[in-house]
């Protein structure tokens, strides 16, 4: 039997499509810890990142914090958070967020700080407000920037979150957990492609958010 | 009036970029402020609008000290213009005219239609509102950083080396278009450059600084070029600024002589008649043909060079002229490109010995002033 005959199996037995451990539930599980996380992580990253870009303040500070942050092991977090707090959803949601920092802390930052500066000298010059430079010169241009870090942030939550069923949560990371407890190997396999599926989709909402909401002057299209 | 009243910007490290400077603008002109890079032009000039706060002194504007003023009103009635234009590279060119007019309040209709009427003004087609800055060249850019510049009708326009970075072409047709738009508006314009020939051009008034942030000199430039006040002044206004001089004085009083002027048909006892060695045929309506040899046969003519306007033309497009033609005589046209005479060098030098005699009382005058380059620069 092959990987594709293990998918087939899988997907084909109609049990796997019902009840509290079936693919929807699991799957919209491992969606709001993926949304939960990446919301915490913006709320977190996104002001910081734009405040310091803006004043080109702090950009030290944000490299050894993101260094820092991107050093840890997020297995490693996670064990520790659980010993530290115990079972439940913000032990798995700790390491989640700490990982998802950086790229959208530093992306950001670096987006915002390295629009060209003949535009928002003449915005400060034609007597624009300092938010009005930030949220209507600045970011339209760093935008695909700023959701690349974004995007990045929330593919990494997605395959991270998996990890979180070792310590008893839900999502599609129950599959590959307890299909290698119980020897199923269809059940990891089907878990594993479903993390893929959710990552392909996550990568496909930010390109259609990207076209959506970026300028076609900052495109180029 | 905008007045710089003993204004000086000292850094925190110590740098002095200005250095107690004194500047009376006059309004509804051209006020250039030029000199090397250090000098302390775009400081000053952004000491206006408050972008940077002088460490001493005051700045009026119309008797008001800019201090006093809340900094958004006071730059919402200064037009800003910088190198690169600085556009908005994700709104299109139509919004981005109108964004001074959408921050007083505007609606979408009357702001649209400001900018539209603005591009018409600096001549840009109707057809690049809906564009992005990416899809215009590096001139079409600079209109429309001067038409957002404009968009709220401020009085004020301050303009930092805003044609510095187009090539040379493109540059002396913003320059000419800066010209006209100010002969329509009447703007009271600060522009600050390193280029001491746009600064020349274009100034009614010129400043020149010297590094450390100190004036040279303030002057109208037909006495910059005839009285710079030092060395510094004189070298930076360059080796040939006799001729360039010759700009501010009109040819109109130039002697013309029609005797050496035949038309193509004219007998043999006409061509006999005339003294000058080279005699200049025109052909049936008056045009110029080419200077012919006196002596040669009437197949074989001389390029007459290019001609100037007398009047239209300053004496240093007449003597260029006079310099390129072959034969040393300069034609002279009308509007309508028929010939009205000629002059010699020599009768030039004389009209110039006599104007410098002439100018002397009063060297600001300046008759033929951005006129002349359009035919011989």
């Amino acid at each position: 039997m092959n990987v594709l005959n293990f998918v087939q199996a899988f997907f084909g037995d109609s049990a796997h499509w019902h009840g509290y451990d079936g693919i929807p539930s699991r799957f919209l599980e491992h969606v709001q810890y993926t949304l939960l996380a990446l919301a915490v992580a913006a709320a977190v990253g996104l002001p910081v990142g734009l405040l310091t870009g803006h004043t080109g303040r702090g950009g030290n500070a944000i490299a050894v914090v993101a260094n820092a942050a991107r050093a840890l092991p997020s297995f490693g977090l996670l064990v520790l958070s659980v010993l530290l707090i115990g079972f439940g959803l913000l032990p798995v949601m700790i390491p989640l967020v700490v990982l998802a920092v950086p790229p959208i802390l530093v992306t950001t930052y670096e987006a915002v700080r390295t629009v060209d500066p003949a535009p928002v000298d003449a915005a400060r010059g034609m007597g624009m407000p300092e938010p009005g430079i930030l949220f209507r010169v600045e970011v339209p241009v760093a935008l695909p920037l700023i959701l690349s870090g974004l995007r990045s942030a929330a593919v990494q939550i997605v395959s991270t979150a998996t990890i979180g069923a070792y310590v008893s949560l839900g999502g599609l990371g129950r599959y590959v957990v307890d299909g290698l407890y119980q020897r199923d190997y269809e059940k990891v396999v089907g878990g594993a492609t479903l993390v893929a599926v959710l990552a392909l989709i996550t990568l496909a909402l930010f390109w259609a958010v990207g076209r959506f909401a970026v300028s076609p002057g900052v495109r180029r299209r | 009036m905008i007045r710089i009243d003993s204004v000086t910007k000292r850094y925190p490290d110590g740098t002095v970029a200005v250095d107690r400077l004194s500047l009376e603008i006059p309004d509804r002109s051209i006020t250039v402020l030029v000199g090397p890079s250090g000098c302390g032009k775009t400081t000053t000039l952004r000491m206006i609008n408050r972008m940077v706060e002088p460490t001493e002194g005051t700045i009026l504007l119309d008797g008001e000290d800019v201090q006093h003023q809340p900094v958004t009103t006071l730059r919402r009635n200064m037009g800003y213009v910088i190198q690169n234009a600085g556009l908005f590279q994700h709104r299109t060119i139509a919004d981005n005219i109108a964004t001074v007019p959408r921050m007083l309040g505007w609606g979408k209709q009357r702001a649209r239609e400001r900018a539209a009427e603005l591009m018409e003004r600096v001549g840009l087609d109707a057809s690049l509102a809906r564009r992005y800055p990416y899809q215009l060249s590096g001139g079409q850019q600079q209109r429309v950083g001067v038409a957002r510049a404009l968009a709220a009708d401020p009085p004020v326009l301050l303009m930092d080396e805003p044609f510095s970075a187009v090539d040379p072409v493109v540059r002396k047709g913003l320059q000419d278009e800066l010209l006209r738009l100010q002969d329509e508006l009447g703007k009271t314009i600060v522009f600050v450059t390193h280029d001491i020939d746009e600064a020349i051009r274009l100034g009614t008034m010129v400043a020149v600084l010297r590094e450390g942030g100190r004036l040279a000199q303030y002057a109208p430039p037909a006495e910059l070029l005839s009285n710079p006040a030092d060395a510094f002044v004189e070298d930076f206004l360059g080796a040939d600024r006799g001729i360039r001089r010759l700009s501010f004085y009109t040819s109109d009083a130039l002697e013309l002589t029609t005797d050496a002027v035949v038309p193509a048909d004219a007998p043999a006892e006409r061509l006999a008649a005339v003294e000058a060695p080279y005699l200049l045929v025109t052909d049936v309506d008056g045009r110029p043909r080419g200077w012919r040899e006196r002596g040669s046969d009437g197949d074989r003519l001389l390029s007459y060079g290019r001609p100037f306007r007398p009047g239209v033309d300053s004496l240093r497009a007449a003597l260029d002229c006079a310099v390129l033609s072959p034969t040393g005589w300069a034609v002279a046209v009308d509007a309508d490109g028929k010939v009205t005479g000629v002059v010699s060098q020599q009768t030039i030098g004389e009209a110039i010995r006599a104007a410098h005699t002439h100018a002397e009382p009063d060297a600001g005058e300046d008759p033929a002033r951005g006129e002349d380059e359009k035919v011989a620069g």
